[in-house]
């Protein structure tokens, strides 16, 4: 599987992520929470940042099913479902991920026939070469 | 000052091609060669006056290699657009800019691509995973038409966008690739059932959903307006030029603004019909980049030929086809002509405005191009005298 690219401006997301926490870039001047990471704040251009805690419950806000011609280590799970999922403090917050049975079940766990846009979705977390991320997983 | 210097004061009056096909046995920087020989070849310029070259960032071939090998002469303008098809019609604009500022007089546009027998980039996975991929691709949404499918769905849900439109968008274009000899589809029809039967790529988006892969270069030559008169062909004038980086875009994975279903076109129209004469209702064809069917509703409602949501209906009824109220890529488009970064889109909507093309809308005099949508784009205004 691809490994994400941990840069100066991501790299608290993943050490937040292996301790079971979402945490979201925000700046310490403005308190504007931001995705993808980055080096400035786009509103204060400030350059001093927190990582806020956020709640893991959003809900689906769209997704596709991927089919071969794909790279070998996801054409044997294929098709699987990659969901963008709006996190619930800010629509504009919306997390690439996959969406499994329970946490630590495969990426193709879930049948794609049974996901809608605006279903509800916690928070679990998922490795992909040794390093930590957010998935998601159907909520009650 | 004029405030719209641009206007009509540059023209496209060469225009050159190589063969279109799955493999072709040329380098890049030799079909790049070729066909910018062609073009000159076509306008009657000789290869010496160039002194301008725009291309994409994406391009192998530098303009060190290409200039020599063509006999430029001294080059006093090069420019690179970047984001791969959203470059194309920028080339173009900015080769324009060049000549109404008297920066160069004698501009070469370019793109060569080997895409049919080479590699797909996404396959590059060392070179690929720079932010934002490290957010996307690691979940396996790897390849542009992944990408693309989660808006296709999300657009499906909001707007009620039907498999049914994007199947007429693909047959519209494959019905003037059937009347194209240049095409790869050429003679190859594609039915509805067809579309609708047709293996998924990344669902909601199917086979035919996808552009071709194709081996190919093409090129244009463009002079001042004043030049133009005395050119072999009738002068294509750069009415209008925008380009579009929309304030907190990310590329093909817009999903992090307000509002990630109005894409780039929105801004580099709005910067087009700005500078423009007419308006969208004026355009009598136009060449909508299409690396993938949904691109063109997309495209339709930002450049303003309808309202927000509306772009699948407009598909409804052959409304893209010859005759209907927007005839859109007469040469078949990236999606059954060929695909090379949307270029053939830019020498198509010249051939309309000469009275050239296989699809030819009768009487055309205003053609809009445009470069692709979901990235940093650009387009084009192109009118005859």
């Amino acid at each position: 599987m691809l490994k994400p690219l941990v840069d100066d401006d991501g790299a608290p997301y993943f050490e937040y992520a292996a301790k079971g926490e979402l945490r979201m870039q925000t700046c310490a001047n403005c308190g504007e929470v931001l995705f993808p990471p980055r080096p400035m704040c786009p509103r204060c251009q400030g350059i001093e940042f927190e990582w806020k805690l956020m709640s893991g419950r959003g809900h689906v806000w769209s997704f596709a099913v991927p089919r071969p011609p794909l790279l070998p280590d996801y054409a044997a799970l294929a098709p699987y479902p990659v969901v963008v999922v709006e996190l619930e403090e800010d629509r504009r917050l919306r997390l690439v991920g996959n969406l499994v049975a329970s946490e630590g079940a495969a990426i193709d766990s879930v049948d794609p026939a049974a996901i809608e846009i605006g279903q509800p979705v916690r928070v679990v977390f998922q490795e992909i070469e040794g390093l930590f991320v957010a998935a998601w997983t159907p909520d009650a | 000052m004029n405030p719209t210097p641009l206007k009509d004061r540059a023209a496209i009056v060469g225009i050159g091609q190589t063969d279109f096909a799955k493999h072709l046995g040329p380098s890049e920087k030799a079909l790049a060669c070729r066909a910018i020989a062609m073009a000159l070849d076509d306008a009657g310029i000789a290869a010496h006056e160039v002194d301008a070259f725009a291309a994409y960032t994406m391009e192998a071939t530098d303009e060190v290699e290409i200039a020599k090998a063509v006999g430029a002469g001294d080059v006093t303008f090069f420019s690179r657009v970047g984001f791969g098809g959203g470059g194309s019609c920028a080339t173009v604009g900015h080769i324009a800019m060049a000549i109404a500022t008297g920066q160069a007089n004698v501009g070469v546009a370019w793109r060569s691509r080997k895409r049919g027998s080479g590699p797909r980039p996404w396959t590059d996975t060392v070179n690929q995973l720079a932010t934002p991929a490290q957010w996307t691709r690691p979940f396996g949404l790897l390849r542009p038409v992944d990408e693309i499918a989660v808006l296709a769905r999300r657009y499906m849900h909001e707007y009620g966008l039907t498999r049914e439109q994007l199947g007429a968008v693909a047959i519209a274009c494959r019905n003037r690739a059937n009347a194209n000899p240049a095409a790869i589809m050429y003679e190859r029809p594609l039915t509805m059932d067809d579309y609708l039967n047709a293996r998924m790529i990344s669902d909601p988006l199917c086979l035919f959903d996808n552009c071709l892969e194709t081996d190919g270069a093409l090129a244009v030559v463009m002079v001042s307006a004043e030049r133009a008169r005395d050119c072999r062909q009738a002068p294509v004038y750069v009415h209008a030029f925008g380009q579009g980086l929309p304030a907190q875009h990310h590329g093909m994975v817009n999903y992090w603004n307000d509002d990630p279903l109005a894409g780039p076109s929105w801004t580099a129209a709005e910067q087009l019909w700005k500078h423009a004469d007419f308006g969208p209702a004026d355009v009598d064809v136009a060449q909508i980049y299409d690396a993938f069917t949904p691109l063109i509703p997309l495209s339709l409602e930002g450049y303003g030929f309808c309202g927000k949501g509306e772009g699948g209906a407009f598909a409804d009824d052959g409304g893209l086809e010859l005759g209907g109220r927007l005839p859109v890529n007469t040469s078949g488009g990236g999606l059954s002509e060929a695909y090379v970064h949307g270029f053939n889109l830019i020498n198509e909507g010249v051939r309309q405005l000469r009275g050239t093309s296989t699809n030819q809308v009768a009487g055309a005099s205003t053609c809009l191009v445009t470069a692709g949508e979901a990235v940093p784009t650009s387009a084009v205004l192109l009118r005859r005298a």
